[in-house]
């Protein structure tokens, strides 16, 4: 009669797989590790070199050739007026454009190959988006190095990411909530927005706010499509001319001085906190709306 | 399942009324602008600059400096390189480009196709310095064709003792500014005449990065501004050039002076026709040629002599006559 559980082969083998089992256990907390000491690095370095220049007048004065009466104001506001562009823009056409492709469109071999090609731009490099700003929108429709120029060429670069947090956001959503609107009588468009959007928030802005980190982060674009370093001025209306932090961070990073090395350190110190701020927010939204069906 | 939809409708309008409010802003904030342009002495309006990286603190400098004599005039300096700068003088975008090295032939043919006519304005001096690491105890000074047969593309691995027989046999590593920058393509042409440099130098667009890695490396060499070196003293040893009359030290001195050939004028070109129809695109680029040689100094850079400003603007007053 055999026995369902050879106990003596089992016992040979456990030595083994306990061995096994710690090795992956180390190799996955080493690769953590190796993340956190990075990180742990970069922060130290950071806040070491940046912490003393950060003060009020950090946020009040304009850059200048004088590391001590150099400021980001131009910058910070002008980062703070990007993301007024980028926000309602990106996510408009991105939650419009999943709606479309997960709930009106057909099921054909040309909306999947529209989804590929989304896909496909999440992966294009920053610096492409900026040569179409500055053709599209720059040139061809006038914007010049506007405030609005910058913000639509920054929403192209991260459309495709909302677009894809939000096709996966309505396609958690299941079926039966659908199902169940449509058998109460609701029309499409009714439970669109009754239904799936409520149930879906949580997901699209999660990933609305992710990329616009993205967009708050990236210089290449903004260099192609001219927007200058050096304002001495704030933007007053979208038409308006601007500078972001990351371009100033940038340019202080490659003066020869080395008080501007510490500026910079300043400066990238306040887009962390900008960038914390902004996935904390995100993780606020991700669990305190969030239902699971 | 409310509280969802509230939160949605309020975010999705807070959005539409951030853009409405902003575009409402624009119209009257267009008539105040103009409003205030009126007096004579008191300038409005935009000057748009652009151009080289290496230009960019001097321009920063002025910028800075105008906002104290004409705080209503909206001065922008972007920094695309001095080609990228020029692609943007050419389609009309600025009003002043910075650039590194004089205009090339190419850009100055796309410029009259365009009827862009333009001035140029020397601001000041850099000297292109060559650098190797501290540690490198052998070379002190290099002749200008000791400097070409070092940079220039021969297909074969460079030892120093390709150089000079005395030298090591070791494997030279090279750090130039990127290909983009206005530094590499003066190199280029006074030392190698437009032959391809070699193709396993490691190229930046930040100056820093070179210093960083001549610092490290004790086989390396590499050039870059004056002001890169003046404030690395300390982790990098400069290299005399001779041009046939003896090694000559970059210094303050001798950087438009006897330090040949990798001296180099720094330059705004200014389109006439902004000059001429823009009252502040004039003002500034007087301030900006007054107070070149002191903001120059400041940054790093040498100041031209007296003679040269006072050049700069009789072209100026000429335009604006």
């Amino acid at each position: 009669m055999s026995k369902l559980v050879d106990k003596e082969i089992v016992a040979k083998k456990m030595p083994s797989r306990i061995i096994r089992n710690q090795i992956f256990k180390g190799l996955f907390f080493l690769s953590t590790l190796f993340g956190l000491l990075v990180l742990g690095v970069l922060f130290y370095r950071i806040i070491t070199q940046g912490i003393g220049y950060i003060d009020l007048d950090f946020f009040q004065n304009f850059a200048s050739r004088r590391p001590e009466n150099a400021g980001i104001k131009a910058a910070f506001i002008g980062t703070i007026w990007l993301m007024v562009v980028v926000a309602p823009v990106s996510l408009i056409l991105g939650v419009g454009t999943a709606i479309y492709l997960e709930e009106y469109a057909k099921k054909n071999k040309f909306t999947s190959f529209i989804k590929l090609n989304i896909s496909n731009l999440a992966g294009v490099p920053s610096i492409v988006f900026g040569l179409l700003g500055l053709t599209i929108f720059v040139r061809a429709m006038a914007l010049e190095r506007s405030v609005l120029a910058a913000g639509l060429t920054m929403s192209l670069l991260v459309l495709p990411v909302i677009i894809v947090a939000s096709q996966e956001a309505i396609r958690s959503v299941p079926k039966e909530l659908r199902e169940a609107s449509f058998a109460m009588g609701a029309t499409k468009w009714q439970t669109v927005l009754k239904v799936v959007l409520p149930a879906s928030i949580p997901g699209i802005l999660t990933g609305g706010i992710l990329a616009l980190s993205r967009a708050i982060g990236e210089t290449a674009p903004l260099i192609v499509i001219g927007i200058p370093m050096f304002v001495a001025f704030l933007p007053k209306t979208i038409m308006d001319t601007f500078t972001v932090l990351p371009m100033q961070i940038y340019n202080w990073t490659s003066r020869p001085q080395a008080e501007f090395q510490d500026l910079a350190a300043a400066g990238i110190l306040v887009m962390l906190v900008l960038l914390i701020v902004m996935n904390s927010i995100a993780v606020f939204i991700r669990n305190h709306f969030q239902k699971r069906y | 399942m409310k509280k969802f939809k509230g939160f949605a409708i309020t975010a999705m309008l807070t959005g539409v009324l951030a853009v409405a409010t902003a575009c409402g802003s624009d119209t009257t904030k267009e008539k105040s602008t103009s409003g205030t342009g009126d007096t004579a002495a008191k300038l409005s309006g935009e000057v748009i600059i652009d151009g080289s990286s290496t230009v960019y603190p001097i321009m920063e400098a002025v910028t800075e400096e105008y906002g104290t004599v004409q705080p209503d005039v909206r001065v922008s300096v972007g920094l695309s390189g001095t080609g990228g700068g020029f692609k943007k003088f050419i389609a009309g975008e600025t009003d002043l480009s910075n650039a590194s090295r004089p205009v090339k032939d190419e850009e100055k043919a796309e410029l009259d196709k365009n009827g862009i006519e333009f001035t140029e304005l020397p601001l000041a001096y850099d000297g292109i310095t060559v650098v190797v690491n501290p540690q490198n105890d052998f070379v002190d000074h290099l002749t200008v064709d000791e400097l070409k047969a070092l940079w220039i593309d021969n297909g074969k691995t460079k030892m120093w003792s390709d150089i000079r027989p005395e030298w090591p046999k070791e494997e030279i590593k090279f750090y130039s500014p990127g290909t983009d920058s206005g530094t590499h393509d003066y190199f280029n042409e006074v030392i190698l005449q437009d032959a391809p440099m070699v193709a396993n130098a490691t190229l930046s667009g930040d100056p820093n990065i070179l210093v960083q890695g001549v610092t490290g490396d004790k086989n390396a060499i590499g050039y870059f501004g004056y002001a890169y070196y003046a404030e690395n003293k300390d982790k990098l040893k400069d290299v005399s050039i001779d041009n046939g009359n003896g090694p000559v030290e970059p210094t303050h001195e001798t950087i438009g002076g006897d330090y040949k050939p990798l001296s180099r004028t720094v330059y705004t070109y200014v389109s006439n026709k902004a000059v001429a129809d823009k009252e502040q695109v004039a003002d500034y680029t007087k301030f900006a040629i007054e107070n070149a040689g002191k903001m120059a100094e400041e940054v790093g850079y040498i100041s031209l002599p007296e003679a040269d400003y006072k050049k700069d603007l009789e072209k100026l007053a000429e335009l604006t006559k």
